[in-house]
């Protein structure tokens, strides 16, 4: 039963993935803590793999498409790792409630602007 | 497509900055880098909702290796039997969500986007 929930979660996220170009990890990182019972470190590596195989894939497809800028996304790849070590950094020096406001209101603001930007003039 | 067909050099800083931008938030959060950087390419380089959906998916086929290496790697956390099991529905998710993703108005995906970005901040403020 368990496992069953856990599939359709999976389902839902790689279709979210899909849909707006994200890994799914908001989701697979619940289906694996809550519904295989993996621990928050151990869901969150394994989502990773999860997210490599579904944006692989989603990409791959995209290209196909033509919905793809090849360089512009190794760019943006390659100075991730960059980044990471700045988050970390961070994250060791300001509280985590702050971190999670800040980000919330951030998400919020793009929120905004995106449905701004799409609303037909 | 809305964009120039390549990115010129001066350009190119900009890219650094959302890659590095999504390496902090995943580093913060745990949050893909996908959250911050398909927006960032709508918002900078006016890529429609397809394109930047696309290059963000392909960023993160790289981003994610470069995470897993260090964490499979490092620590052995991931579980592979179970990860790659549960890839099954998840690429067969993928799949489904490209394929719908072309028979929709791009305006829609920003929307559907504006959801989950309004889904997280609630998530982070619950939380």
């Amino acid at each position: 039963m368990n496992e069953a929930v856990a599939i359709l979660i999976c389902l839902f996220g790689g279709l979210t993935g899909g849909l707006v170009g994200v890994g799914g990890g908001v989701l697979f990182v619940p289906a694996l803590t809550i519904f295989i019972g993996l621990s928050q470190v151990e869901a969150e590596s394994t989502s990773l793999l999860m997210i490599v195989l579904v944006a692989l894939v989603g990409a791959y497809r995209q290209h196909g498409y033509g919905n793809v800028r090849v360089r512009e996304a190794l760019i943006i790849g390659a100075l991730s790792p960059l980044g990471v070590w700045i988050g970390v950094t961070v994250a060791n020096h300001v509280s985590e409630r702050t971190l999670q406001l800040s980000f919330a209101a951030l998400a919020l603001f793009m929120a905004a602007q995106l449905v701004r930007r799409a609303r037909p003039s | 497509m809305s964009a120039a067909d390549a990115t010129p050099d001066h350009a190119i800083w900009k890219l650094a900055a959302i890659g590095t931008l999504a390496g902090i938030f995943s580093g913060l959060f745990g949050v893909g880098g996908g959250t911050i950087i398909v927006p960032l390419l709508i918002f900078w380089f006016a890529y429609g909702e397809r394109l930047a959906t696309g290059t963000s998916l392909a960023a993160i086929v790289l981003i994610g290796l470069l995470g897993a290496l260090a964490q499979g790697g490092i620590y052995g956390n991931v579980h592979v039997a179970t990860g790659l099991l549960l890839a099954i529905p998840a690429i067969a998710g993928v799949l489904l969500g490209t394929a719908i993703q072309q028979r929709i108005p791009q305006r829609a995906v920003s929307y559907l986007f504006a959801l989950l970005l309004v889904a997280i901040a609630v998530e982070l403020i619950l939380s």
